[in-house]
């Protein structure tokens, strides 16, 4: 049998025993090794060969991350290793390190039982390693310490021994500080991290060697013996007598808990929903015998195989042709394939058990954070109304020959990422790609470059702005080209409450017309215009509140292609509109159907309702982002300024320990640029994200001058729209 | 002047020579052909008729109408349409427009397929009902309006004059009853069934007129275009034996007649 069938049936033979698996994550400050540390471990497990580990860095699957030194997409491994005389199965999760893509990290946490938090001997802790930490805590997830780069202390540093084991129990009790701030209950409880019980390692990632109180007894190598090796430049025989992977593993198998004991204490502070349930039982319980519960983490496109669903099963066991839901779905779709991962590898089984990280293929709608289940449940996530995009480039290939390929890539990636809207246009080849910021877009860029080798130019980016009333007009009539049919419009905004349910979710056409009747009145709207809702389209209405009129049925679908349009393209620069109320009070229409087709009806809604907007005194509305940025107290200042300068505001400033916390707002287009500028303003000690805050009025004396600009942009007239432009008045 | 001019049913040579002399004292000639075509003639063969050029204008021309208007304020303009101007158009805004800003307007009638589908078939004018047009379905819809016609005719014993959409096809009687049935499948009112009459090529020298059952009617190939259709109500005892006779149409009908 070769090495990799040998390690096949080991691990499928593992994946049934959830006593012998530990699902965990590695996690840590950027730059203090995570990478260098999951390479070392894959190839101390024979999965990658040990030379190329430390060069080829194996889960940063893109180079842009190495250049950033940040992580950015999940992916799993798993590994075998033998403690005791007895095999274990360890499934690793990557988990994002940039808090950036903050929800990606909470979700890899929750898949996960335990942590290896990795921090390095020179820098000790970092503010990123609270971040982290405080994620893993919050999501129940136990932690262990590899204080990584011991070998800098000694080589570069030039510590004598005493300073080298002073300067370790500090980071120690750095970490164990973290601990206890963030929950004094789990510390006493044994979560603190102890050398003497092997709950800490020590070493250098790229040098594949670590220590540890118990590995100190085996192997006779303690820190003295590791100072002098390193001294010495002999890491080699470092690394064969205590080699990284085994200790690490070592410490990893007794002191982080298998899913049984995890899923016990974790489900109830990771799933909200009914603990007394069928599928909340089963899951505290890792109950293959239970429904199918599985939370996904990512989505793969394989070319082979298509679309790839990763995540954590919690109960039940997969198998080929099962019928299972997606949460938020109407739909069931049917397994094609149960994967588990070897090395990096997917591996197709018969089946999975619970306590698993598992791959599916054949699930139709699935996007990361879905729950896919075998009885209706609460999802592990409620689907959030996803934050809509706020920035636009234009993607071109560079070559004719790519411009199929570049299509093909842009609906996958798509897929694969949900912030990411694409727009594609066959016709000009110029394609629009919508996201959450300025650093999405230029990863999406990359990845097409990159991992596609679609050699392509982008445009600069552009801020996506909305239109609205903040008025009521009309009615405003709107004939049809040939005169003969007429529609009357009137616009107002749309109640807050009304746009939250929209956005939500919570109202949508394809809810039952009783509920969705029901929710709206609920949320303040007139129950005449709740039950005459015709059409939505973003988070706009519009409402038939016409009476017995004949052959309006037959109109409606034209009529509501109209609205659409407008919606997509607002009068004031053609950005989309938000929170706006059509409503169609009276229509006209021409006997014969010829006489009231597409030609007639849709220019002549169109116009009514661009004329009724202009009327209602509209508004450019810009996207906005909560900024947070953790500085050193020191730091508070310039890091201010950054927001203040942006016609932004700060919101909030508390400092926890010497660190501040700044909470502030910015416009998105005030933002271009924030992340060397900051940076620099900081000497790089800040740590920022930034989060979606919807869209607000763009300050009056900005109005005119940005609509000019888009609209010069978008090739339009430059004078400013006029009601009279669209109807006569 | 503004003058609406009927071209009839099918060539150049359907024109009236009150028509065809308000052409050779125009200024301007514009036609249009979204409404109606003249299957039989080309705009080569009319304005070697007529002497003059031909502007032809999309239908967004004339429903704008700022060119016909303007030119119509001091020149002599005719307009152009198959069968008679203001049949199965929407012209008379245009005419009204014209009125409204001071411009002198008459109409020139041609031939109507209105009359000539009576003259075809043998049905009586006072017999007729509602018209309606079979449209291309947009996106999947189809119209219901000519099947609620139909409907509503039939419950009067009323004939149903059904024009034929033109877009960048003429649609046929094959397909227009294919659209009917589809309407009758999903309502299953009993609309489209018993005897229909499909026109084609009204005007020419020969013209095919055909009565039949829907389900044989659908089935025959009428020939090129256009096409047009008549759903009759309960049949006169003449107009029966006038389809007998004009039409072909089976010898049975005689015992369903009024
Ligand atoms: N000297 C030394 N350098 C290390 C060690 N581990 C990682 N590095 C280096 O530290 C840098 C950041 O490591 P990386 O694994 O990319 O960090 P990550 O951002 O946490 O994934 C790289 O240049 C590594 O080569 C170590 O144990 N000793």
């Amino acid at each position: 049998m070769t090495r990799r069938k040998k390690m096949v049936e080991r691990v499928k033979k593992l994946m049934n025993k959830p006593e012998k698996i530990r699902d965990i994550g590695i996690v840590a400050h950027i730059d203090h090794g995570k990478t260098t540390l999951t390479d070392s471990l894959l190839a101390g497990a024979g999965i990658i060969s040990q030379e190329l580990a430390g060069t080829q860095l194996f889960m940063d699957y893109y180079e842009l991350e190495q250049q950033r030194g940040i992580t950015i997409n999940a992916a799993n491994v798993s590994m075998v290793h033998e403690f005791e005389g007895e095999e274990y199965l360890i499934n690793l999760i990557d988990t994002p390190g940039h808090i950036d893509f903050g929800g990606d990290v909470t979700r890899a946490m929750r898949a996960v039982d335990g942590a290896i938090v990795v921090v390095d001997a020179v820098e000790g802790v970092m503010p990123q390693t609270e971040t982290v930490l405080r994620q893993a805590l919050r999501e129940n997830v136990k932690p262990v310490l590899f204080i990584n780069k011991v070998d800098r202390l000694i080589n570069e540093l030039k510590v004598d021994k005493k300073e080298m084991q002073l300067r370790l129990s500090k980071i120690i009790d750095d970490v164990n500080e973290l601990i206890k701030g963030m929950s004094k209950e789990k510390y006493e409880q044994g979560w603190k991290v102890d050398a003497s019980d092997g709950s800490v390692a020590f070493g250098s990632a790229l040098y594949k060697w670590a220590i540890s109180v118990p590995s100190m007894k085996q192997s006779g190598i303690g820190f003295n013996e590791v100072y002098d090796y390193c001294q010495k430049d002999d890491v080699k025989s470092l690394a064969e007598k205590c080699p990284l992977h085994q200790i690490l593993l070592d410490m990893v198998i007794p002191h982080l808990p298998n899913p049984l004991e995890a899923q016990k204490d974790r489900i109830s502070v990771i799933w909200y929903g009914d603990r007394k349930s069928i599928v909340g039982e089963a899951m505290e319980k890792c109950d293959p015998n239970g429904p199918i519960a599985l939370m996904v983490t990512d989505i793969m496109m394989d070319p082979h195989a298509g679309e790839v669903a990763t995540g954590r099963l919690f109960s039940g066991v997969l198998r080929r042709g099962q019928e299972l839901r997606v949460s938020g779905m109407p739909a069931t779709s049917r397994v094609q394939q149960v994967g588990i991962f070897i090395g990096p590898d997917r591996l197709e089984v018969e089946e999975a058990p619970a306590g698993n990280i598992v791959a599916i293929t054949g699930i139709k709608d699935v996007i990361v954070g879905s729950t896919i289940s075998s009885i209706e449940m609460t999802p592990f996530e409620s689907i959030k109304y996803v934050s809509e995009p706020v920035v636009t480039v234009a993607v071109e290939a560079e070559h004719t020959k790519d411009l199929p390929k570049l299509i093909e890539v842009l609906r996958q990636l798509s897929k694969e990422d949900p912030t990411l809207k694409v727009e594609i246009d066959e016709e000009t080849g110029e394609h629009l790609i919508s996201g959450m910021g300025e650093l999405h877009l230029e990863i999406v860029a990359y990845r097409i470059e990159h991992d596609h080798k679609i050699p392509i130019t982008t445009s600069p980016p552009i801020v996506v702005y909305r239109e609205t009333v903040q008025g009521r007009a009309g009615p405003v009539e709107g004939k049809s080209p040939n005169r003969h049919n007429r529609f009357y419009i009137t616009v107002e905004p749309l109640p807050k409450e009304v746009i939250q349910l929209i956005k939500s979710g919570a109202v949508s056409m394809r809810v039952k017309e009783l509920e969705r009747r029901q929710l709206l009145m609920d949320a303040g709207m007139d129950k005449e215009e709740a039950k005459n809702l015709a059409g939505i389209y973003g988070s706009n209405v519009l409402l038939d509140m016409t009476k017995g009129i004949q052959y309006l049925r037959e109109t409606m679908e034209l009529i509501l292609e109209g609205f659409e349009d407008v919606m997509r393209n607002g009068p004031l620069a053609k950005e989309p509109c938000q929170g706006i109320k059509v409503k169609l009070v009276d229509v006209k229409l021409h006997e014969d159907a010829v006489h009231r087709g597409p030609a007639q009806v849709i220019p002549a809604i169109r116009h009514a309702i661009h004329a009724s907007i202009l009327m209602a005194n509209p508004a450019i509305l810009e996207p906005i982002l909560d900024v947070y940025i953790h500085v050193p107290a020191d730091q508070m200042g310039s890091a201010s300024r950054e927001i203040q300068g942006r016609r932004g505001q700060i919101l909030d400033v508390h400092s926890e320990g010497d660190l501040v916390i700044i909470r502030g707002k910015a416009p998105v287009a005030e933002l271009f640029g924030f992340a060397g500028d900051i940076r620099s303003a900081t000497e790089g000690r800040a740590l920022w994200s930034t989060e979606y805050a919807g869209f607000e009025v763009l300050p009056s004396n900005l109005q005119v001058d940005i609509i000019r600009q888009i609209r010069q942009r978008k090739g339009l007239k430059l004078e400013m729209p006029k009601p009279s432009d669209y109807v006569d008045l | 002047m503004l003058t609406f001019i009927g071209l009839g049913l099918y060539d150049e040579k359907d024109i009236t020579l009150k028509g065809l002399e308000a052409i050779k004292d125009a200024d301007l000639v514009f036609a249009e052909f979204y409404t109606s075509a003249l299957a039989g003639s080309t705009l080569e063969t009319m304005e070697q008729l007529y002497g003059k050029k031909i502007v032809v204008l999309s239908r967004e021309d004339v429903e704008r109408a700022d060119q016909i208007l303007t030119r119509a304020k001091d020149q002599n303009v005719v307009l152009l349409s198959g069968g008679d101007s203001m049949i199965a158009t929407t012209h008379v805004d245009l005419r009204l427009r014209a009125i409204d800003q001071g411009i002198h307007t008459r109409v020139i009638h041609g031939p109507s397929i209105c009359s000539a589908v009576c003259g075809l078939t043998g049905l009586q004018n006072y017999r007729f009902g509602k018209s309606a047009t079979v449209t291309f379905p947009y996106k999947e819809q189809i119209s219901e309006a000519p099947y609620d016609t139909i409907k509503a005719n039939k419950e009067h014993n009323l004939h149903t004059l059904l024009f034929m959409d033109i877009t960048e096809k003429y649609m046929t009687i094959n397909q227009a009853i294919e659209l009917l049935l589809r309407v009758e499948r999903s309502r299953e009112e009993g609309v489209i069934k018993g005897i229909a009459v499909g026109i084609a090529r009204a005007g020419s020298e020969n013209p095919m007129v055909k009565a039949d059952y829907v389900d044989r009617l659908q089935k025959y190939d009428f020939g090129p275009s256009l096409h047009i259709m008549v759903f009759p109500g309960r049949l006169h005892f003449l107009e029966a034996e006038a389809l007998i006779k004009l039409a072909g149409a089976p010898l049975e009908i005689r015992s369903e007649v009024l």
